[in-house]
């Protein structure tokens, strides 16, 4: 089943969830640049991982049936360095990726996510490795982020993330699509603009 | 938190507004685009029914999927005359000014604005690319974005973003011989880890740091994202000035006075104070090169790849990995190592002071049988530059093909690709797992310098021995 793409206020998500175990993976891991070949983000979600996928012949994570549907991602450090491609998050959110859980995330990487609606939390490296040991043992289990109280939660165990305060309002009000916020403050745009040496003679 | 740091000044005058959830509504000064980024976002402005504010403030070229052999359009991937056409269109469509193909001013994005002079100090600098940090060499704000960011920039010249902390990284002495700028990033992002720099824009400083040329600095600057940090700037000196004295956007007239008065004010203050700050010996450094799968698996010619038990804890599983990837032995030296292709290009060491050192230690040599070797110069005006002085003769005459401007096999979005298991001698930036082309192609990092000692003995090479002779 397709999920709805995110949209509006995002305070919960709940679903089956799958690792991607390593730090340092790159943008270019995601998404390989020859699909970056592309004037529309559409067919993304299929190519997200495809050199790691080819490699690993059908047991790649984001191959196995167990992980169809599932929606939860967790990581560990420094996911998403490297390009500053849109086309890592559109292509995990293409896939059906809706909520990262990692020890740490590149800056571009989780902006990117953020101005679409994919919420990056973080937690310990201890953290991380037990949540992921958790989601192993059972692939099949259903887990819940509450925003609010920044947890994440199976039918018995409890995790504490944590969120930089900009992103958890941005994210908890919904206007996490910044577009129509900057647009209102044309007469300030144009204050800071004229005061601007470089845009105004030098003078 | 930082205060007189050039990034402290530049950000307060661009700031439009703090928005609530704590970030900053920032203005954009330039706005550079290219083919890859961009579709999407004019999509979604025309989606939206918005325009693009201020369409002056933007620039477009074409750089990440021009062929470099022929570029006779349309070209025969039909997937890059698409986004190249797309392009088009939409900077017709919207008034923006285009440096295409045949304009004599195309390039890759981050060599062509610096030499046209349209990257001054004190901007705001915004591309979606995330080696826009090159343009911090001129003391400008300038850091990369996605493709919402460039949508966002597109329909109000302006973007949400977090205040950065500032560290400065000091670099006494200065660069041995046979030591490029690229030597010294590597070796900046080999201490401090990919990830050291996140949260951080870096100031590069210190005496080592203002004897570079604004071409080395810019290397140095281009680079700062690989080591994390999404900004990185060197305050404006008469380097700079110098620099872009007459280049086409530049200030002239009586504006040159006083844009020298306006930038000399923006350096940090000799008070100013930083975030973190660290000192290094530029002296002491090596010729470096990358061993492994991230610009911060960096060694000196001299050292032997790591033994991945015997670094930090940390460190230890992507060692283990790169080894492996890489088919390098741990305590081996990495002088010698065998290579099959040489690239000098992109827009880390693409332009043409960079192609002039390698080209130095080309004359009278033949490139090693069996490597494939090519230079990429960074844009139209480098390649006529190189042209004018005979370096490209130089390099065809040992063995090096020569060709057209762009991104090429730095990420291999066009027909420049590794093949195989094959390894590069690279004067690019990224060292990641199947990064030039091929899924389990290998790269190894270094100045083009070093590339060109690579290409004449067919393996990792001291620079400095070629120099000697
Ligand atoms: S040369 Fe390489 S790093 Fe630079 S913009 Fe092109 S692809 Fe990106």
């Amino acid at each position: 089943m397709k999920q709805e793409f995110p949209k509006g206020e995002i305070k919960s998500i709940q679903g089956r969830s799958f690792v991607i175990k390593g730090d340092d993976i790159d943008t270019d891991r995601i998404i390989p640049a020859r699909f970056l070949k592309c004037v529309s983000f559409s067919a993304l979600g299929d190519q997200v991982f495809a050199d790691d996928r080819k490699e690993l012949k059908g047991n790649h994570p984001f191959d196995l049936d167990q992980n169809k549907g599932a929606n939860i991602l967790i990581v560990n450090d420094n996911f998403g360095c490297g390009s500053s491609r849109e086309h890592a998050p559109q292509a995990l959110m293409r896939w059906g990726i809706r909520l990262i859980i990692g020890e740490s995330f590149a800056e571009i990487f989780f902006g990117n996510c953020l101005a679409i609606g994919i919420p990056c939390l973080t937690s310990s490296k201890q953290e991380i490795i037990r949540l992921q040991s958790l989601v192993n043992e059972n692939p099949n289990q259903v887990w819940h982020l509450n925003l609010k109280e920044l947890s994440i939660a199976n039918h018995k165990e409890k995790l504490k993330l944590n969120l930089e305060e900009g992103a958890y309002k941005m994210l908890y009000s919904g206007k996490w699509d910044a577009t129509s916020q900057l647009l209102d403050e044309e007469e300030r745009i144009k204050k800071t603009m004229k005061n601007l040496p470089y845009l105004n003679n030098f003078k | 938190m930082s205060s007189g740091t050039l990034y402290d000044k530049v950000w307060n005058i661009h700031r439009v507004k703090e928005l609530p959830g704590g970030s900053t509504q920032l203005f954009v000064g330039l706005h550079l685009i290219h083919e890859v980024t961009s579709p999407q976002a004019f999509s979604a402005i025309h989606e939206k029914n918005l325009g693009v504010k201020f369409p002056n403030l933007t620039v477009a070229t074409v750089d990440h999927i021009v062929p470099t052999s022929n570029q006779q359009r349309p070209f025969s991937d039909p997937l890059a005359e698409e986004m190249l056409s797309t392009l088009e269109k939409n900077c017709k469509y919207h008034g923006i000014k285009f440096h295409g193909i045949g304009s004599n001013s195309q390039g890759v994005v981050h060599v062509m604005a610096p030499e046209l002079g349209l990257t001054q100090p004190g901007m705001t600098v915004a591309c979606g690319d995330s080696h826009t940090s090159t343009h911090g060499a001129f003391g400008a704000i300038a850091f990369g974005i996605g493709t919402s960011q460039v949508r966002d920039v597109l329909a109000s010249q302006s973007l949400a973003m977090k205040k950065l902390k500032v560290r400065r990284i000091w670099v006494d002495g200065s660069l041995q011989k046979g030591v490029y700028a690229k030597d010294l990033i590597l070796h900046i992002i080999r201490h401090l880890g990919v990830k050291g720099g996140v949260g951080f824009a870096y100031e590069f400083a210190g005496p080592a740091i203002e004897k570079l040329s604004m071409e080395g600095r810019m290397t140095i600057c281009n680079m700062a994202i690989e080591g994390g940090a999404r900004c990185g700037y060197i305050n404006p000196d008469e380097t700079t000035f110098n620099y872009l004295e007459r280049k086409e956007y530049s200030p002239n007239g009586q504006e040159w006075e006083k844009a020298i008065a306006w930038w000399k004010s923006l350096a940090s203050d000799s008070e100013a104070k930083f975030d973190d700050e660290i000192k290094l010996d530029g002296s002491s450094i090596e010729p470096t090169v990358t061993w492994g799968i991230t610009p911060g698996q960096g060694i000196s010619i001299k050292e032997k790849i790591p033994n991945p038990e015997l670094l930090p804890h940390n460190e230890q599983q992507i060692a283990r990995d790169a080894c492996k990837y890489m088919n390098l032995e741990p305590d081996e030296p990495i002088e010698g190592t065998s290579i099959d292709v040489c690239f000098i290009g992109s827009c880390t060491n693409g332009r043409l002071s960079d192609l002039q050192e390698a080209s130095k230690i080309v004359k009278g040599h033949r490139v090693a049988t069996g490597i494939r070797a090519f230079v990429v110069p960074g844009s139209q005006k480098v390649a006529q530059e190189a042209k004018q002085k005979g370096i490209d003769k130089i390099f065809l005459k040992a063995g090096f093909e020569w060709r057209e401007p762009g991104c090429s096999m730095c990420l291999a979005m066009n027909p420049d690709k590794l093949e195989g298991r094959e390894i590069s001698a690279s004067s690019s930036n990224r060292n990641f797992k199947g990064r030039q082309g091929s899924a389990n192609g290998r790269t190894l990092l270094m100045s083009p310098a070093m590339v060109a000692a690579a290409a004449i003995n067919g393996k990792v090479t001291d620079v400095r021995k070629l120099l000697e002779d």
